[in-house]
């Protein structure tokens, strides 16, 4: 034992050098552990006030372009809103027994600190849980689809974005309606990988991705990017590069998604 | 002594700002990565006992994971250069060894010595950042490069530093 200290003491450099090492890895490596839950929740809230502090000058320097996204967004809300209105009319005699009013709500929120060169990326929001937001709700903003909430905490919210290694969506192409799965190869912001198109499609430069709507997050038929180009590497499949539609690099006001019928959704196919 | 742990402490917040605040906005793509920060575990005086170098590293690293949600990266990363630190300054210290009242800068030991400090400590820094950031070796070549190129762009603005900031 008296040995055995009498070691430590002489090589004490070293010893330290292993427990801080092991301290570090240890936080790294576990995913769901207490003491890591508790870092990235430290971490959450400490980054949140002082990037919004920051975030300020950031929003004022994209201004320009965040009037001309919203002044397209409102157009094209408007024209939304008034075939709507038509098909309302129009349908009035069908009734059903029970239809809710709306199935998504949409939260404002802004981005107040962004990465885009690092192999997993993240955004943090403004709005946290004493906003409705909570985890795995979808986020875009005008342009297209920007990512899924990953966790929140009081004020504050990070979501995981398309440009990280660990998001997996479920897209399809516009025109025809084909399904596959959407990653991100951890190069350039700009662009993703859309898989699993059987060959047989008939596939065209320019063709719009758009989210296919099947998992409860994302509702149908927003804008994921564009088709960049496309090969078939191995017999049966397209391996798509996807020239996304968001900006990663200017991303100031956007919206979350909440879906209200997401629980029935899960509850009715879990039964299956 | 006070004095200098007081321009040390506050050396640390410096830096860990000017990393998260300006360093880390510069996002030219994925393989230029600068970590200005390490510049903190490259000043510390020589005198420093090495229990209090490690630690130092620890805090430094952690502050700047605490702002990246990166748990445990930045740390692990500056706690093996701080360990590194005092055979590297074995190394290459000069013949008569090192005079006390002199710090560890390019204005006391000129270009070429720290030059050779930086590099062999910001290349160790960085190896152990990208490899543990990825945590696998599959995309090893591709990792490799974003060590060096991200190595190049931090070892220049260090460089630089010497000049502008730490003149004496």
């Amino acid at each position: 034992m008296r040995n055995l200290l009498r070691l430590i003491i002489r090589y004490y450099f070293f010893f330290l050098f292993l427990l801080l090492e092991v301290v570090s890895v240890t936080l790294l490596v576990q995913k769901n552990t207490f003491h890591r839950a508790r870092f990235i929740n430290i971490s959450r809230s400490i980054e949140g006030s002082f990037y919004e502090t920051f975030g300020v000058i950031r929003e004022y320097l994209v201004l320009k372009e965040t009037n001309q996204d919203l002044h397209m967004e409102n157009t094209l809300l408007r024209n939304q809103l008034d075939g709507l209105t038509r098909k309302q009319e129009q349908s009035a005699e069908l009734r059903y027994d029970y239809v809710p009013r709306r199935q998504f709500s949409y939260i404002p929120a802004l981005v107040i600190n962004a990465s885009t060169n690092k192999q997993f990326n993240f955004i943090t929001l403004d709005k946290g849980r004493n906003h409705g937001i909570e985890p795995e709700m979808a986020v875009i903003s005008p342009k297209g689809v920007v990512g899924i909430v990953y966790s929140v905490s009081g004020n504050y919210s990070s979501v995981i974005p398309l440009v990280n290694r660990d998001l997996r969506l479920s897209a399809k192409i516009r025109r025809n309606g084909y399904f596959g799965s959407l990653s991100w190869p951890g190069s350039g912001y700009d662009n993703a990988i859309l898989e699993e198109i059987p060959f047989h499609v008939d596939l065209r430069h320019g063709d719009t991705i758009v989210t296919s709507g099947y998992s409860a997050i994302f509702p149908e038929g927003i804008i994921v990017g564009t088709v960049e180009e496309f090969e078939a590497f191995e017999g049966n499949f397209y391996t798509i590069t996807v020239d996304l539609a968001v900006d990663y690099k200017n991303l100031s006001h956007i919206n979350v998604i909440r879906n209200l019928m997401k629980e029935e959704q899960l509850e009715l196919e879990r039964v299956r | 002594m006070i004095k200098l742990l007081g321009r040390n402490i506050i050396r640390l917040i410096v830096l860990v700002m000017v990393q998260i605040l300006i360093v880390n906005n510069i996002q030219i793509n994925e393989y230029f990565l600068p970590q200005f920060y390490i510049l903190f575990i490259l000043l510390l005086p020589f005198e420093t006992p090495r229990w209090l170098l490690l630690v130092s590293a620890f805090t430094l690293g952690i502050s700047v994971d605490l702002f990246t949600q990166t748990p445990g990266m930045h740390a692990a990363a500056s706690v093996f250069m701080a360990f590194l630190r005092p055979w590297i300054l074995e190394m290459s210290a000069p013949r008569d060894g090192y005079e006390t009242g002199t710090f560890p800068r390019l204005y006391y030991y000129g270009f070429q010595w720290f030059l050779r400090y930086t590099v062999i400590l910001v290349l160790a820094h960085h190896f152990v950042l990208f490899y543990i950031e990825i945590f696998r070796f599959t995309e090893f070549f591709s990792t490799l490069l974003r060590v060096l190129l991200s190595s190049l762009f931090s070892i220049i603005l260090i460089m630089l530093s010497q000049y502008f900031i730490f003149r004496k």
